[in-house]
């Protein structure tokens, strides 16, 4: 299966297992979403499991959160991250304090799925990656998976999770792996072991981080499409570099990341998202904390530049193999 | 680009809208439109929401200045029934005294009350069944007093004491109670509106009977989150009824900085093809029956209404404000459409069910029923006497489990805790 698929299976599957589940969003129902993701469901469900709503991010994260405290499990879809801004005072002081501000008497038990980063000459409405934003909210957790397998998996596990989950879809890798060089044919998910999906039910426990390459020179933190570009260059470069796919962003897997780092010595980080209090600031001040006598080097950051994400210079902005390179060059010269 | 470069036309000017009465000045409300009680037509519920617009426009009105209750609305309910009502608007007025006063004494850090708007919540609760899901604002306290819920419990929640249900974790008056009905108050304005429709929704989705109800101020209305509401409500004929509070002020705003200089709130419910009323909202009668003919809308799968409860809010926002610096002194006694407590309890009186004498020993009685849920809920201390939760509770309940991050800090809150020397909790 490629993402797109593996996402419609995760969502047919918990259509299949509980009732409560519904999935809501723009052009989501009769048509299947504008990625495909939700695509057939409407068919097999009926249209009030599977709806089409008004253009309004308010709406669409508000009525959500009614129909969770009302009992059912929704997974309303937002277009792009792009656009979840106007939605953002219903996620961060409603859905994310609702269980705190009731005692538990209300939960908001809501998956927000939506497409994010670039890659895709989206310009700066179509391409951000705003988890950052997100990770920062205390009640919300975020995950963001690389592969068909894990975005099947982490999805179920998110519409079964009590809590409310940012559920973000790297668009870039929808239908193939993405290394990084643009300027080469693209490649599909057949050919990938991520793209070897169940029919079934399964599901990969929030918080777990995956080591996606074992290695012993340095410890990599990335997530979404940054995991395989980070893989094709320390392959491309033979460094014996040991990457980790977060995968969960909150509740973060750090135990995995310090065992790592004390291994190896050495930490980068690496996102799409732009620099300044961007996730990787909260990494970098995590490792510094708890790996301070094991580093060997000050902790590497490479991220999107601090400027909205533009149209034609997009693979000057886009943290691809040359900027990771001279990171990893940096880092190791020690 | 300078004005004189400009084509040769007269200069725009930015209208700014202004109230009528500033501190010091006179107040004449002779200007607000109080069409009389019993003239407004009552339309069948399954009627087209393009049909309302002489209702959005005037007032629904059922007690007449005369002890009478007149017209088609007039909901015609038992002598029991309004005595019911009659005593839970007191009984709120009675709790908002009280809970005012112990602010002001530094008991609590906050309360507001709903003087003069007692009408609008009592009276649809008494309309609507138990368990009808409420998605209130903040001054709908009404609702769960009707609903029954503890006078003491909600005092313990005002209190932040050690019997609070939300663990001292909310401002005070934030109540919630989802065995009552009621949802978990929020401080963001109009956020509960497209919430109330998910409910109502969900319950259409899964057919089930009960219906939902919100409530927000006018000022509220100006909110991004109300216009979604009213979309998504008209989209998909949510059971659902909106209520405006329309109690002329927003802390320290008139009703001109929501839109009303332009036009009612009601009437913003014709746009969306929702059916709108535009009641009395010092008219317990009126309210209750705008109330129930909605709900009965709802019910039959008519879909949602907007009801503007035009009132007067009579007193501060809050006890951190003071309307003396924004409006005049002598706008709630001049207000035209009265109290609606003693409208109601005229109108008792006039048909032989009340009398004075009742109504002051019920008063006396009322006063004495807070002040012993006042004792007990003391028992369980009071803010100004510190902390009543234990310390660690702060990290409870932000996730169903606790990831390691918060187990951490609330380590680290507790070896604050013994480095200061003192103890911050009973434990």
């Amino acid at each position: 299966m490629n993402m797109i698929q593996a996402i419609n299976s995760a969502l047919d599957v918990m259509m299949d297992r509980d009732p409560d589940v519904l999935v809501m969003g723009e052009d989501v129902g009769y048509f299947g979403g504008v990625f495909r993701a939700t695509a057939g469901l409407q068919a097999k469900y009926g249209k009030t499991r599977v709806f089409d709503t008004p253009i309004t991010e308010i709406g669409i994260i508000g009525v959500a959160i009614g129909m969770g405290a009302y009992g059912m499990r929704p997974v309303p879809e937002i277009q792009f991250a792009d656009y979840i801004y106007p939605a953002l005072d219903q996620l961060v002081s409603e859905a994310a304090r609702l269980r705190y501000r009731s005692a538990g008497q209300f939960t908001a038990p809501l998956t927000v799925r939506s497409p994010f980063g670039g890659g895709i000459f989206g310009g700066q409405t179509h391409s951000q990656s705003p988890e950052g934003i997100f990770t920062h909210v205390s009640g919300i957790k975020t995950v963001i998976p690389s592969t068909p397998h894990d975005a099947k998996g982490l999805l179920i596990a998110s519409i079964e999770d009590n809590d409310p989950v940012i559920f973000f879809e790297p668009k870039r890798i929808y239908n193939g792996p993405f290394d990084g060089h643009w300027d080469r044919p693209s490649k599909n998910w057949s050919a990938h072991p991520g793209g070897e999906v169940p029919d079934g039910y399964y599901r990969i426990e929030l918080g777990k981080a995956a080591i996606v390459r074992p290695g012993e020179a340095v410890t990599i933190l990335a997530y979404g499409t940054m995991v395989h570009v980070v893989l094709a260059t320390v392959d491309e470069m033979g460094v014996d570099a040991e990457i980790i796919d977060l995968r969960t962003l909150v509740p973060l897997d750090i135990d995995t990341i310090e065992q790592s780092v004390r291994k190896t010595g050495r930490c980068m980080v690496v996102h799409e998202a732009t620099r300044t209090s961007g996730f990787g600031a909260e990494l970098v001040s995590l490792v510094q904390e708890r790996c301070f006598y094991a580093l060997e080097a000050p902790i590497e950051r490479v991220t999107g530049f601090d400027t909205p994400y533009p149209h034609s210079l997009e693979w000057a902005y886009f943290p691809g193999p040359v900027r990771i390179g001279q990171a990893l060059k940096k880092i190791l010269k020690d | 680009m300078t004005a004189d470069a400009g084509p040769n036309l007269p200069p725009l000017s930015l209208h700014v809208p202004e109230p009528k009465f500033r501190p010091g000045d006179t107040v004449d409300f002779a200007a607000v439109d109080v069409p009389p009680a019993g003239m407004q037509p009552r339309p069948d519920t399954a009627a087209d929401p393009r049909d309302f617009h002489d209702l959005a426009y005037t007032l629904v009105r059922v007690l007449d200045g005369a002890g009478q209750a007149v017209g088609p609305w007039n909901p015609r309910l038992s002598p029991d029934t309004l005595r019911r009502m009659l005593r839970d608007m007191a009984l709120v007025r009675a709790f908002d005294e009280r809970m005012f006063r112990a602010q002001r004494q530094g008991k609590t850090s906050f309360y507001m009350k709903c003087t003069g708007e007692e009408a609008v919540a009592i009276a649809a609760a008494h309309a609507l069944s138990r368990d009808d899901m409420c998605f209130p604002s903040y001054r709908q306290q009404g609702l769960l007093i009707a609903r029954g819920y503890a006078l003491e419990r909600m005092m313990n929640q005002i209190y932040s004491n050690s019997a609070d249900e939300l663990h001292g974790k909310q401002l005070p008056i934030m109540y919630s109670s989802k065995d009552d009905g009621f949802f978990s108050i929020s401080g963001n304005l109009a956020t509960q509106y497209p919430q109330a429709v998910g409910w109502a929704m969900a319950s259409a989705a899964k057919g089930d009977t009960r219906i939902a109800a919100t409530w927000c101020g006018e000022g509220s209305t100006a909110e991004g989150d109300f216009h979604s509401a009213l979309t998504f409500a008209t989209v998909y004929k949510a059971p659902v009824i909106f209520n405006v509070v329309n109690n002329q002020w927003a802390i320290s705003s008139f009703s001109g900085f929501a839109g009303a200089e332009a036009t009612t709130f009601a009437a913003r419910a014709l746009g969306y093809g929702i059916a709108g009323l535009r009641v009395d909202g010092n008219d317990a009668l009126a309210v209750y029956a705008a109330t129930q003919w909605a709900a009965e809308r709802a019910r039959t799968n008519q879909g949602p209404t907007l009801i503007e409860h035009f009132t007067y809010r009579a007193e501060g926002h809050s006890t951190s404000d003071d309307p003396t610096q924004y409006r005049s002194a002598g706008e709630p006694t001049a207000w035209p459409l009265g109290d609606p407590i003693a409208r109601l309890k005229d109108y008792l009186v006039a048909i032989g069910e009340w009398d004075e004498d009742r109504h002051a020993a019920q008063d006396r009685e009322l006063a004495e029923q807070v002040k012993a849920a006042q004792k007990n809920a003391e028992k369980n201390g009071i803010l100004g006497h510190g902390l009543h939760q234990p310390l660690d509770t702060l990290f409870d309940g932000v996730f169903e489990d606790m990831p390691w991050h918060l187990k951490e800090q609330r380590q680290m809150m507790l070896d604050e805790e013994a480095a200061s020397g003192r103890p911050w909790a009973r434990k």
